[in-house]
């Protein structure tokens, strides 16, 4: 699961907005991860944490501002874009565990992508269920090869949201143990939490956000704690 | 050429999903041999009228299944966010359209083929002489309805009353491939057939036309 | 808004004029009689139509390009405008065609592809309103604008040319084949005060867009609130 050693990539974001009509889902966010840091985004729901991800994992356009990846280096263009896991598994139901993971593979031109795909499989423990169907799979198999394509060309940032809904226990475990030793590799890694969990202990940083604006920093001051649990700064 | 090997994956993909279930490729067959059957009853024409009105109504009821047969074309992509995790692994959308329109292309030739000989039985007409003419035609016409529905899919996924939306956009658009495939699959089945080449060209005409249309804009198509 | 208001008196005074001249100006055709004179208007229109869906057009791909929402205003103005032209059109084509040819139809290439025209531009309006977000809908219906100029002359070439009935009873007939120089000038004039109109129609139609675009702008912010 180890990402590309050669750059490790932190993540700025310089006054980004974005509007959906007259509705201001971001307004003016700034703030940067460091490479290898391990962040939480917290916030209601409809604060723009979703947006935010989006936007990083460039699958949406801010209206304004800019989106950059210190440290990535140039020429590893497809390695330098984040690995993005949402809401939904983003793989296909009617194809196999396998089939979905040769399809991006082979799509962002990763390097033997049989084997890779075999690899992955064999570290979010799906190896065994391979030839089946996603559609058979349950919540925790699903986030877990949501989790494996995110992976697949071995992206130096990865971001999550929300990625701990619907896991039970041994789930949120694995979960935990897993984006640990992505951390450890040098991994940046960025995700979207509500309150604490065995998840939120990784994080070394934190920001909230509140109807589009960041609220609380722990660059700036506030506990974890408090941006995690009560949203005030 | 990184367009066309991309392309290749995905074509792959889409030709897998849809012959592991062939849900698609049943009801369209199905649909248009009703819709052929139905044309019948409603006019209940002579062996010469046939001849002559046959064509007309199977490319109508090509029409009527292919406005059908387009919809879950991006739809399905909506389910579990898949068109989100293709743009994020392809470098050129294009691509996204290219493997969406050759199979749909192929699906929509695939259904016609089956369909050939029990047109030619229940409409009376004589489908071998021209036979390879009459599949390029076939060919050219699936292809431009392919292309124009592929884009509006596109589209209409992302509307309201999508099921109604997709028709209705589509089939005025589709006019000229209506008109000339008619047209010159009709010259195909008289006494003595004609290749009306001049309709081959118009009909390669709109699909360069709109294929090219696709190709500067599909990107727009797709964005979020 | 004076601006405006001077271009709804002049619209106003040359679509007078002009009724004025077809009616009273141009002297009577040989074989129709008095239903004739409804050719100024229907030509006229249907040329100021046409005009009206080249700015859809281009409004379409000036916002594609630049994204700005004015473009999206004038797409939408121009294209309800066009329409009304087009409406016209295929209601005086029959009402001229019958009592001359005795027919309410045909099926000759400028009238059938007026049609599918008409049915393109209804579609695209229609979409419109089956797409709630603003930017959304001003991106997907100016493609769809953009794929439904672009078959309109496939569609008026595929019709003339394989399906125009012989003989062919000439609906637009006239323009170009010999007019007598005073039915010309009546020609012109007519063309030039349908455009005229067509364009005071669009700003008007532009500045009501714009309005309306601003106040959802503003019930969307309270309503985030």
């Amino acid at each position: 699961m180890a990402p590309s050693k050669l750059s490790p990539t932190g993540l700025r974001f310089e006054s980004i907005d974005k509007r959906y009509g007259g509705l201001f889902a971001l307004r003016r966010v700034s703030f940067e991860i460091a490479a290898g840091e391990c962040a939480v985004l917290a916030g209601r729901n409809g604060s723009g944490k979703t947006t935010l991800l989006r936007i990083a994992g460039q699958i949406v356009r801010p209206t304004a501002g800019k989106l950059s990846f210190p440290g990535s280096s140039a020429d590893s263009s497809a390695n330098s874009r984040p690995g993005y896991v949402g809401h939904s598994t983003m793989v296909y139901d009617e194809l196999t565990a396998e089939e979905n993971l040769l399809l991006f593979a082979r799509l962002q031109k990763v390097e033997s992508p049989v084997a890779r795909a075999e690899d992955l499989l064999r570290e979010v423990g799906l190896y065994e269920r391979r030839a089946s169907l996603v559609r058979t799979f349950s919540r925790g198999m699903r986030q877990r090869i949501a989790i494996a394509r995110a992976l697949i060309h071995r992206p130096s940032v990865l971001l999550l949201d929300e990625p701990a809904t619907g896991l039970d226990p041994l789930g949120i475990t694995w979960l935990a143990n897993s984006l640990r030793e992505l951390s450890r590799a040098g991994c940046t890694i960025v995700m979207s939490l509500h309150g604490e969990s065995e998840i939120s202990t990784l994080a070394t940083r934190a920001v909230r956000l509140d109807a589009g604006i960041v609220i609380a920093d722990t660059q700036t001051g506030a506990s974890l704690r408090d941006i995690l649990m009560f949203g005030a700064a | 050429m990184s367009l066309f090997s991309n392309t290749a994956v995905l074509l792959s993909k889409e030709l897998r999903t849809e012959f592991r279930s062939r849900e698609l490729l049943t009801t369209t067959v199905v649909f248009i041999l009703v819709v052929l059957i139905l044309f019948s009853f409603a006019i209940s024409p002579t062996t010469e009228e046939s001849r002559e009105f046959g064509p007309g109504l199977l490319w109508l009821a090509i029409l009527f299944a292919a406005s059908l047969m387009l919809q879950p074309c991006f739809l399905r992509e909506q389910n579990n966010d898949t068109l989100s995790s293709l743009r994020l692994a392809v470098s050129d959308p294009f691509s996204i359209f290219l493997a969406k329109l050759i199979a749909n292309t192929l699906f929509l030739l695939l259904t016609e083929l089956i369909m050939l000989p029990f047109f030619a039985i229940f409409y009376n007409v004589p489908i071998l002489p021209e036979i390879h003419w009459l599949v390029l035609v076939l060919f050219l016409g699936s292809l431009g309805i392919s292309v124009a529905g592929t884009a509006l899919s596109a589209i209409s996924a992302q509307a309201r009353m999508r099921e109604l939306l997709l028709p209705l956009l589509l089939l005025p658009l589709l006019t000229p491939v209506l008109v000339v495939s008619a047209t010159v699959t009709v010259s195909l089945f008289e006494r003595e057939p004609i290749v009306k080449g001049k309709g081959i060209a118009f009909l390669a005409v709109f699909d360069v036309v709109f294929l090219t249309a696709l190709w500067l804009f599909g990107e727009y198509l797709l964005e979020e | 808004m004076s601006k405006r208001i001077i271009l709804a008196a002049v619209a106003i005074l040359l679509v007078i004029a002009a009724a004025y001249a077809s009616f009273f100006l141009a002297p009577e055709e040989r074989t129709m009689g008095l239903i004739q004179r409804i050719f100024y208007f229907h030509a006229a229109t249907a040329w100021a139509g046409e005009m009206t869906f080249f700015v859809c057009f281009l409004a379409n791909l000036l916002y594609v390009w630049k994204r700005q929402p004015k473009y999206d205003w004038l797409g939408v103005s121009s294209a309800e405008v066009g329409l009304a032209c087009i409406t016209v059109v295929l209601i005086t084509g029959p009402i001229w065609a019958h009592p001359v040819w005795g027919i309410w139809w045909t099926w000759d290439a400028r009238l059938t592809s007026t049609f599918v025209l008409w049915l393109l531009y209804v579609s695209y309006l229609l979409l419109r309103t089956l797409i709630e977000e603003p930017e959304r809908r001003a991106l997907l219906s100016a493609l769809f604008g953009i794929f439904a100029f672009l078959d309109v002359p496939l569609v008026f070439f595929s019709i003339r040319w394989w399906r125009t009935q012989h003989p062919q009873p000439v609906i637009m007939g006239g323009s170009g084949s010999g007019l007598d120089p005073t039915m010309s000038k009546v020609f012109f004039f007519s063309v030039l005060a349908m455009h005229v109109l067509a364009a005071f129609l669009i700003v008007e139609r532009y500045v009501l867009e714009k309005m309306n675009s601003e106040l959802d702008f503003l019930a969307r912010e309270v309503e985030a609130q």
